[in-house]
């Protein structure tokens, strides 16, 4: 047992461990910490990706027809596949990867007092199947024919048949490319699920686990339960490509629509899946840099399970006009704009939070603020397109363009650089530099806002999605208009280039940046009391838990903050 | 709202105008709210020197009323917006008024082709006239339109009527307007059906009933002459022709 | 070299065992959104019902009995595991893959003689949802097979005993989607 070895020379230990060659440490390493990195890294390449995609297809609607710089002419067809697959890639191979198994893998052992997953082996092949999945996925992009284009919803008959869809093997590999994901996050999510329910350190009660913690595993088990009917639905979208069934085929017997219930019984959780992991970061960035108790602590969770469970019953908003009977529609505007409700009220309980406290700007809380600030504007938004009389004008304009970008970039980018910044010296042993971290922090929310703001007022005029040239719509083809598409790609292009700081600064700070010691915010939770960074196995001597996660400035003692470790 | 950059041509476009400006007023009120209330206490609450942040746990009485009393309101200002979002929905999507006349749009890979009733306002007879990417209709006259496709899905969508609605192959749906406001508008495909998505649109003319009838006149069917739909679907849908493309069907 | 973590039990389950149950919540929504499909579709098309009077409901019934029995035998598995009798278990363990296999080379003859009759996975709706449920869970019989070739190989040496129960666990699943399967796609016309 490498623990007790631990317990008696620790950093001999390690050494005598972790003489292992680098491809054994870092690519077919159990450690849940380099299976952390792993899904981090990846999920930040492919975010680079996904970026560059945007970069192109955002200048061809700002100067359409000319030769984008890197790029070259964007046809239509590209431009369809540019725009599926920048879906895609942030979705599932950004915002899944980072927030949950990322995150997941990093943090929740360290959370929780343990030194590893319960099933490490296990939560290895999780990662490789991921890998799989991303290989597939660039295949899909350069077979022949071009890469996939008929948007990440993939609605049949576009996606089911060559003739319509014309890329027979693009798009294929790029739904082998998500089933295998999803079987990959599968694996990963009961491991999360079964080791934050049984492997907590001796005296966490279920109440004494951090909001993060709980967060990734109620997003975990909403992800495995809501994508069970888009795996079997997968299996039948690729019977249907390649061995000519007929499941989405109305002409055969079968129904499209079908396709967009299993889709979105899984989409719609998905939002709440990648959204709660974000608010979890964002809860323990902002009690630590508050010096503050979080506000309600069970009103918290209990918001989490009431979003999570009300996310199973709000699918068919993103079909009222889709042709479902429309007497449906009229229960599901009911269920959509009361989800409102949990998400409001938690957002209440974070604002309130800030209540007496004694705030400290640091980057990683400049991040989690803006999360709120920019997220509440993405929330409001969404009751437009709940509510089904306005939504018959609003779907698939740019007005849910922009809302969705409004929840998803504060998730996918806000959230995760809060926690990158936060954990950083966990993760390192050293500081990111903070004058850096600021100057990307501002250079990135500024021109967000820059880049959605316009797109909600295009979406008002009517701009509709997916159209790579609006000169065949007379009404959207004025200068107007087209001066705000202009600015929106400026906007990105600034945002774009400030990204080179953080990923300079990361690099840089990664290896010169300022010693850190174990717990460099003085925050309370269990992964401050490891070593920075942490030795597999964690600890020498795994700890006990003795209270709640926000024991911030409790009256009567001297510190400011409480570590749940520490016996009374 | 939207009216500053849409004209509202249909009948509804008011309702769903209106819509979106009490959604607006209701949830615009608290999204301004809870910044204001959030930008001020972070200015605050900024750490200073000596002050130590309170012990607050969520459960005191007189603190956690900031919290019900705004959630309270928050599920009144919800049931507002439901009972007005429905209200509308079953107006356009739900109810059909008898119509005056009733036309036939088909949608297909990459244009949309209409089929008008003609000088006997019935479709299916021999002086039904068909157009391609052009829909001449009737001001102040209730419509119905049969919307089919022949291929993928595709999006019937016209802003300046606030009216949308999916064509899915293997199904005819049947939809209603009731235009208020002559002039030119857009016609697009709002849902994604392949490469030509991006160019298929349609021009909507809302005319007079003497200018339709000079409209009806001059493209009286021309019997035999008969236009294959293979070359509708590939040269594209920018052509603004009217064509007698007859086998619809 | 296991880590700590696997066996500690905050939740007073063994961690396998919880482990198993999730990857259970899983497989049913996975076999409950292809039949909740199939369903809704069935009841839409009256027409495939004369499609699924060429199944043979006989071979069905008997698959039926051949997985409840390999359901019996995997109790008895676990029964043996309990007592510490490893051998035993294992002895058990082959009996229940038995069963398996038998179903399997029944559904083969099935299988053969209705694509012989020229009714294939494309030959029209209920043929689709025919070929892919009961494929899916063929899958699932191969798969808890290997599995349980597996636990009981460790089992004869008496190691890991509480695997055992673990796999019947999965095994009583792989029946009850059966039990699902076999009035929805055979006696169903």
């Amino acid at each position: 047992m490498s623990n007790q070895h631990d317990a008696h020379d620790h950093h001999a230990g390690a050494h005598a461990h972790h003489d292992e060659g680098w491809f054994k440490k870092y690519f077919w390493s159990t450690d849940h910490k380099i299976i952390g990195f792993q899904y981090m890294f990846t999920g930040m390449l492919l975010a680079l990706v996904g970026a560059f995609m945007a970069y192109v297809f955002r200048m061809q609607l700002a100067f359409p027809g000319q030769a984008v710089p890197g790029w070259g002419l964007v046809s239509p067809g590209q431009y369809n596949m540019l725009i599926t697959n920048h879906g895609s890639i942030m979705i599932f191979w950004v915002a899944m990867p980072v927030l949950i198994a990322g995150f997941g893998n990093y943090i929740i052992p360290l959370m929780i007092g343990a030194d590893d997953m319960v099933f490490p082996r296990l939560n290895r092949l999780s990662y490789q199947l991921f890998f799989i999945s991303v290989l597939l996925l660039i295949a899909s992009l350069l077979v022949q024919n071009g890469g996939f284009g008929g948007a990440w919803t993939a609605y049949p008959p576009l996606s089911a048949n060559k003739d319509f869809n014309l890329t027979p093997l693009g798009s294929t590999l790029w739904l082998l490319a998500v089933a295998v994901e999803f079987v990959a996050f599968l694996l990963g999510g009961i491991n999360f699920i079964v080791t934050a329910m049984n492997a907590r350190a001796p005296g966490m009660k279920a109440f004494d686990v951090p909001i993060v913690v709980w967060t990734i595993v109620i997003a975990s088990i909403l992800f495995m339960a809501s994508v069970g009917p888009l795996v079997a639905g997968a299996v039948m979208l690729l019977f249907d490509q390649t061995l000519g069934t007929s499941f989405f085929n109305p002409n055969k017997g079968g129904d499209p629509i079908l396709w967009q219930h299993l889709f979105w019984f899984f989409g719609h959780p998905e939002v709440y899946v990648v959204l709660l992991p974000a608010m979890g970061i964002v809860a323990e960035v902002m009690t630590v840099f508050a010096r503050k108790k979080l506000f309600a602590y069970k009103t918290v969770i209990y918001t989490i399970i009431a979003t999570g469970v009300l996310s199973f019953f709000v699918w068919a908003h993103h079909q009222f006009v889709a042709g479902i009977d429309p007497r449906m529609a009229n229960v599901f505007t009911v269920t959509t704009v009361l989800i409102s409700i949990p998400i409001a009220e938690m957002c209440f309980v974070y604002i309130a939070t800030l209540y007496g406290g004694s705030i400290r700007l640091t980057t990683p809380m400049l991040w989690a603020l803006a999360f709120m600030a920019e997220f509440m504007l993405g929330g409001v938004t969404g009751i437009y397109l709940g509510s089904s009389g306005a939504d018959i004008f609003f779907h698939d304009t740019y007005f849910v363009v922009a809302h969705f970008h409004y929840t998803f970039f504060p998730i996918a980018i806000i959230a995760v650089m809060s926690g990158v910044t936060y954990w950083f010296p966990k993760m390192f042993g050293r500081h990111l530099n903070e004058f850096w971290g600021k100057v990307h922090f501002w250079g990135t929310i500024i021109p967000f806002n820059g880049i959605f703001i316009p797109l909600f007022i295009l979406g008002a005029a009517g701009e509709h999605r997916r159209i790579f040239d609006y000169h065949s719509f007379p009404h959207l083809a004025t200068p107007e208009l087209q001066a705000m598409r202009v600015f929106a790609t400026v906007s990105l292009v600034v945002m774009l280039a400030f990204q080179p700081v953080f990923i300079v600064n990361y690099l840089v700070s990664m290896f010169r940046g300022k010693k850190a010691d174990k717990n460099p915010w003085k925050a309370n939770t269990l992964e401050w009391t490891a070593d920075s960074p942490p030795p597999h196995g964690n600890w020498p001597e795994l700890p006990n838990c003795y209270r709640g996660p926000y024991e911030y400035s409790v009256e009567g003692r001297e510190l400011d903050y409480w570590p749940q470790n520490e016996k009374a | 709202m939207l009216e500053r950059f849409l004209p509202a041509a249909a009948s509804y476009a008011g309702d769903v105008d209106q819509l979106v400006w009490l959604v607006t007023i209701l949830v615009g009120f608290w999204f301004i709210a809870a910044e204001a209330m959030f930008f001020w206490l972070i200015f605050k609450f900024r750490a200073k020197e000596g002050v130590k942040a309170q012990y607050i746990t969520g459960k005191e009485k007189h603190l956690k009323q900031w919290i019900n009393i705004p959630h309270g309101l928050v599920l009144l200002f919800d049931v507002f917006i439901i009972i007005a979002a429905i209200r509308v929905w079953v107006h356009i999507k739900q109810t059909l008024p008898p119509p005056d006349r009733t036309i036939q749009v088909t949608a297909q890979q990459w244009a949309w082709t209409f089929t008008d009733p003609g000088a006997d306002d019935s479709l299916g007879t021999a002086d039904d006239v068909h157009t391609t990417d052009q829909l001449h209709v009737e001001v102040d006259k209730t419509y119905h339109f049969k919307l089919e496709s022949k291929d993928v899905l595709h999006s019937f969508f016209i802003p300046a009527f606030r009216m949308k609605q999916d064509a899915v192959p293997g199904r005819i749906y049947t939809g209603w307007f009731k235009p208020t406001q002559t002039g030119d508008y857009d016609i697009l495909c709002a849902e994604i059906c392949g490469i030509g998505h991006g160019v298929m649109g349609a021009k909507l003319v809302v005319e007079t009933a003497e200018e339709r009838a000079a409209w009806l006149q001059a493209h009286a069917p021309v019997v035999e002459e008969v236009a294959s739909t293979e070359d509708v679907a590939t040269d594209g849908a920018s052509t603004d022709s009217t064509s007698a493309a007859a086998g619809q069907q | 070299m296991k880590p700590i973590a696997t066996t500690r039990s905050s939740m007073g389950i063994a961690t396998g065992k919880l482990a198993v149950w999730w990857v259970l919540v899983s497989e049913i929504v996975i076999f409950g959104g292809l039949l909740a499909s199939y369903v809704m579709n069935r009841l839409a098309h009256v027409e495939w019902g004369d499609q699924a009077a060429h199944t043979n409901t006989w071979a069905g019934a008997f698959n039926t009995f051949v997985l409840l029995t390999s359901s019996l035998s995997a109790v008895l598995a676990h029964q043996a595991a309990e007592k510490g009798d490893g051998p035993k278990a294992a002895r058990f363990l082959y009996m229940t893959c038995l069963g398996g296999l038998v179903f399997l080379v029944v559904k083969g003859f099935e299988w053969a003689h209705e694509i012989q009759a020229g009714f294939v996975i494309q030959s029209g709706g209920f043929w689709g949802y025919y070929y892919t449920a009961a494929g899916l869970h063929g899958f699932h019989v191969l798969a808890g097979m290997a599995v349980m070739i597996w636990v009981a190989s460790s089992a004869k040496k008496n190691q890991d005993l509480h695997r055992v129960e673990n796999v019947g666990l999965y095994w009583h699943f792989v029946d009850i989607v059966w039990i699902f399967l076999f009035p929805l796609l055979y006696i169903a016309k």
